[in-house]
Formats: C-alpha cells, sequence, structure tokens
C-alpha cells in the first residue's frame, strides 16, 4: 500500500519485485505469464484484447493502465477497445441474470 | 432572476470557452518556435533531458546504461545513409513533429549549399541519400537538387514525403510522376488506418488527402506487389506509448487500407516518438514525461544499440551543419568532430569520431529500436 492511497500508478512498475519475496513461484509466475501472451494459436493483438476485458470485469486498475496502453501500442481502436470491454461487461451481466433461473427454480419449488 | 443570473453566467463562461478553444487551435497551428514557446529552444530541451529523475539517479543516464554493454563511447561504422534536411517548412503542424516544422518556418537549404552537398553525394561511399524536412518538396530548389543528386548513381534515393503535400497546391500535382521519372523510393507517414487518428495527430482533413495521394501513386506503380517503385510507410505512435510489433502492424495496415481504399504499399517502418521539440511539450503539458522515459529505459535493448541509425547514418541540416542524426540536428549537438561543415566534408574523417548521445537516444533503443528505417533488430 502506498503512503495515502491502496494503489498507487508507480507501483506497476514494482511488479517484478514480487519475486524478491519468493523467488521461485515469482520466477515462474512472470515465466507462464510471458508465454501465455506470446503469439500462438491466437495473435499477440487477440489476447491483449482479451485481457483488456478481462481487466475491466476484474475491475484491477493496474490491469487497465497496462492493457489500456499495450493495446493502442497494437494499434487497436478505440471502438474496438470499448467493444471488448462491453463483452466483458455482457458476461458479467448474464452471469448475473441467469442466476435468476436458480432463483425462479426456487420460487417455484417454495410456492404452492 | 435567478435563473437569469446563472444563465448570462453560463452563457459568458461558454463564449470564453469559446475564446479559449479557439486560441489552443490557433497555437496547434504554430509551431513552438513562432509561439516562442520554452521548449523553442534546443538548449532548453537538452537541460530538461538531464535534469529530474535523471539528474537524481532514479533512472539511468543513457552514457550510464550503454556503458554497462561496453558500448560507450558510441562510434560510428560504415558510412551508408546520406540524410540532408532540406528546411523545417511544412504544410503540417503536427503535434508529435520532432522538427518542429510548420509553416512559419522559414529555414530553406540555399542553392550554394545544396551544391556542396551534391559535391558529396557524387563522392561519398553512402548507398543510400535520404532527404527529409519540413516537407521537402517545399524548397523552392527540390526538383533542381532531385534532377543533379539522382545524376550520382546513388542506390537508393528516398524523399520522405508527408503525402499531403501532394494534393497541397496544383504545382504539386504532378510529384508522383516527378518521383517516377527520378526512381524515387518515396516513404510517407501514414499514423494509422483510420481518419479519427491519423487527424488527430496530424491536422484535420490530412487523412483524406493521404489516401487520395496514396491511390495516385499506386496509379503509377509505386507501392505495387513487384514494382521497383518503393512506396513505405511511417509509423509513429498517436501518444505516450511504444509502437508495437512492426510486422504486425504491417500485416494490419495493408489488410486495412487494401480493404477499404485498395491501396498498396511495400514496408511500414514503426519509429518510436523521440522526447523531443513538439513531442516532449506534449509529453509535459500531458504529465506522460516520466512515465514514458520509464517506458524508454524499461524497453531499452543493447541489441538496439548495435545497429542504431547514428552508427551508419549523418544527418546533415538546411544551413550544412554536420549531425549524427536529425534529432541531434533539431538539439542543435553537433558532431564531435573537427569536420562540422559540409564545406569542409571529410568522410574518414568525420567518421573517426564518437557519437553525441543524450536521454533522448532512448527512443531508438526501446524494444526492436527505432530508425528512419523502422526497427533496428530482428
Amino acid at each position: 500500500m502506498a503512503a495515502n492511497n491502496y494503489y498507487d500508478p508507480a507501483d506497476l512498475r514494482k511488479f517484478g519485485k514480487i519475486t524478491e519475496w519468493s523467488e521461485e513461484l515469482g520466477n515462474k509466475f512472470f515465466d507462464y505469464y510471458g508465454k501465455v501472451f506470446e503469439e500462438g494459436a491466437l495473435t499477440a493483438r487477440e489476447k491483449a484484447l482479451i485481457a483488456l476485458a478481462v481487466a475491466h470485469t476484474e475491475q484491477c486498475p493496474y490491469c487497465i493502465d497496462a492493457y489500456t496502453k499495450d493495446t493502442l501500442q497494437r494499434g487497436v481502436t478505440k471502438e474496438q477497445m470499448m467493444e471488448a470491454i462491453h463483452v466483458g461487461a455482457a458476461i458479467k451481466s448474464g452471469a448475473t441474470l441467469v442466476h435468476g433461473t436458480m432463483m425462479m427454480n426456487k420460487v417455484n419449488k417454495l410456492e404452492m | 432572476m435567478s435563473i437569469n443570473f446563472f444563465g448570462n453566467a453560463n452563457k459568458t463562461n461558454s463564449l470564453t470557452r469559446k475564446a479559449t478553444m479557439l486560441k489552443e487551435k490557433k497555437k496547434k497551428q504554430q509551431s513552438l518556435q513562432k509561439r516562442a514557446a520554452e521548449l523553442a529552444t534546443a538548449k532548453r530541451q537538452v537541460e530538461i533531458l538531464s535534469n529530474g529523475i535523471f539528474a537524481n539517479g532514479e533512472l539511468p543516464t543513457f552514457a550510464k546504461k550503454i556503458k554497462e554493454t561496453n558500448q560507450l563511447p558510441l562510434r560510428p561504422k560504415k558510412l551508408e545513409i546520406l540524410q540532408i534536411n532540406v528546411g523545417y517548412m511544412c504544410n503540417q503542424v503536427c503535434e508529435h513533429c520532432h522538427v518542429d516544422a510548420g509553416p512559419d518556418r522559414q529555414e530553406i537549404m540555399t542553392w550554394e549549399t545544396m551544391e556542396l552537398c551534391l559535391e558529396v553525394i557524387r563522392n561519398t561511399g553512402a548507398h543510400t541519400l535520404d532527404l527529409t524536412g519540413g516537407a521537402p518538396e517545399m524548397n523552392p530548389h527540390f526538383r533542381r537538387f532531385v534532377e543533379e543528386a539522382s545524376k550520382a548513381g546513388i542506390k537508393d534515393f528516398i524523399v520522405r514525403s508527408n503525402l499531403t503535400i501532394i494534393r497541397a497546391n496544383k504545382k504539386y500535382y504532378d510529384l508522383p510522376d516527378f518521383f517516377k521519372k527520378h526512381n524515387i523510393h518515396v516513404v510517407s507517414s501514414m499514423p494509422h488506418w483510420t481518419r479519427g487518428k491519423t487527424d488527430k495527430q496530424r491536422g484535420e482533413g490530412v487523412f483524406d488527402l493521404s489516401i487520395k495521394a496514396l491511390q495516385e501513386l499506386n496509379e503509377r506503380g509505386y507501392g505495387m506487389p513487384d514494382s521497383d517503385l518503393r512506396l513505405d510507410l511511417v509509423y509513429n505512435p498517436n501518444g505516450a506509448y511504444l509502437p508495437g510489433d512492426q510486422a504486425s502492424m504491417e500485416k494490419e495496415m495493408k489488410a486495412a487500407l487494401l480493404e477499404d481504399f485498395d491501396i498498396r504499399f511495400h514496408n511500414l517502418f514503426a519509429i518510436t516518438n523521440l522526447p523531443i521539440a513538439r513531442f516532449l511539450d506534449y509529453l509535459i503539458a500531458s504529465e506522460n514525461y516520466e512515465d514514458y522515459m520509464y517506458q524508454l529505459v524499461e524497453a531499452y535493448n543493447p541489441a538496439a544499440v548495435e545497429n542504431v541509425m547514428c552508427t551508419n547514418s549523418i544527418s546533415i541540416s538546411w544551413d550544412g551543419f554536420l549531425y549524427d542524426c536529425d534529432f541531434n540536428q533539431m538539439l542543435k549537438l553537433p558532431v564531435a568532430s573537427k569536420v562540422k561543415h559540409i564545406k569542409d566534408y571529410n568522410e574518414d574523417l568525420l567518421n573517426d569520431r564518437n557519437i553525441m548521445i543524450s536521454q533522448h537516444c532512448y527512443g531508438c533503443t526501446a524494444g526492436a529500436g527505432s530508425s528512419c528505417q523502422g526497427t533496428v533488430v530482428d
């Protein structure tokens, strides 16, 4: 935690330092992380857009900072970015609403 | 009463706001020099690049960084490229311009200096001649110079054209034919394949004019697959971030321009914006300066230092002075050599020098590196 705020943009730069207190696990994580974002069956650009959407559903300020910049660097347009976030938002709200069936089931079971 | 009062107040506010906006807009159409802005002086820019996070040791200076890999002093290799800046006048006022070019700039290479350049071009060992500006076509002696220079038999003769100049005035409409006649390699800026991003960086209407100019070049055979008439595009980011992977961007840009406008080109050069002149001004005003310098330093790649463009090129300014690169020219950091001016040009003597560096050099060594020919590391 930074001096006066829970979140400080400068802390993002310190991310790599998590390895200092647990080197093996930290390194394994960063190796994995790096590998995930390499070109594969999905392009690095597609992966960056997925990351941007997930960054928002996770509401992670560091991730939003990082992947907004990353997608800009990859030439992604504002419209594409916003659409990606809507995909995340749609799944979020869908995930809430689809549980409505659970509520409906329960009501139907309880009511005479 | 009170409603009226607030109504009037709002009206006044909106008028003031409008006036401020107009002022801002006018400012954007002027160079830093014309505005007599603080950053119009090279000395002030060099100071800023050496102060703050670099002075207090938060980030290593470029000299310190390249020393880690025994690359200090930075030395030239074989001279391959002569880059001549024929003047800072331009029809555009791009927000990121490292030259601070614009219609109000008066620095234009004279024919006398061009003759000195021609003498050098006829005798140089360099295989590439690269004309830049401003808009090089706005120099009144541009065509005569190209005609003479093309006789020297240089292998690759580049003109950096901003595209809109071709449509700016009737007297430029035949430029595509002129380029073709002299087998000029055209390298043009096209920051994005969408209108919004392009116009925001380069000014209103730039996108449509650029598209029209590209179509005209294509009609002459420029940029067509297997054509010898080379047409390459330059991409540089529209803000405080680094360019993405050059090959992926090229693929994207090719697909988009082909699909939307039936336009073809050969290669895309992804160029990093260097923190000098108008881009530095923007970085500071938008409070992005420190973050941007962090990005550059974190992306530092020693392999890029090996091939950085100052190791194989010489930059000549409109008034005939010699620099390690166009950026050093704008920062007025002359070559560290006895030979300082084209009138005393001696290639061997000049090549035996240390390259002048400062923190802006991080812009050329980030990631896959950056040069006027795009990335420098595969």
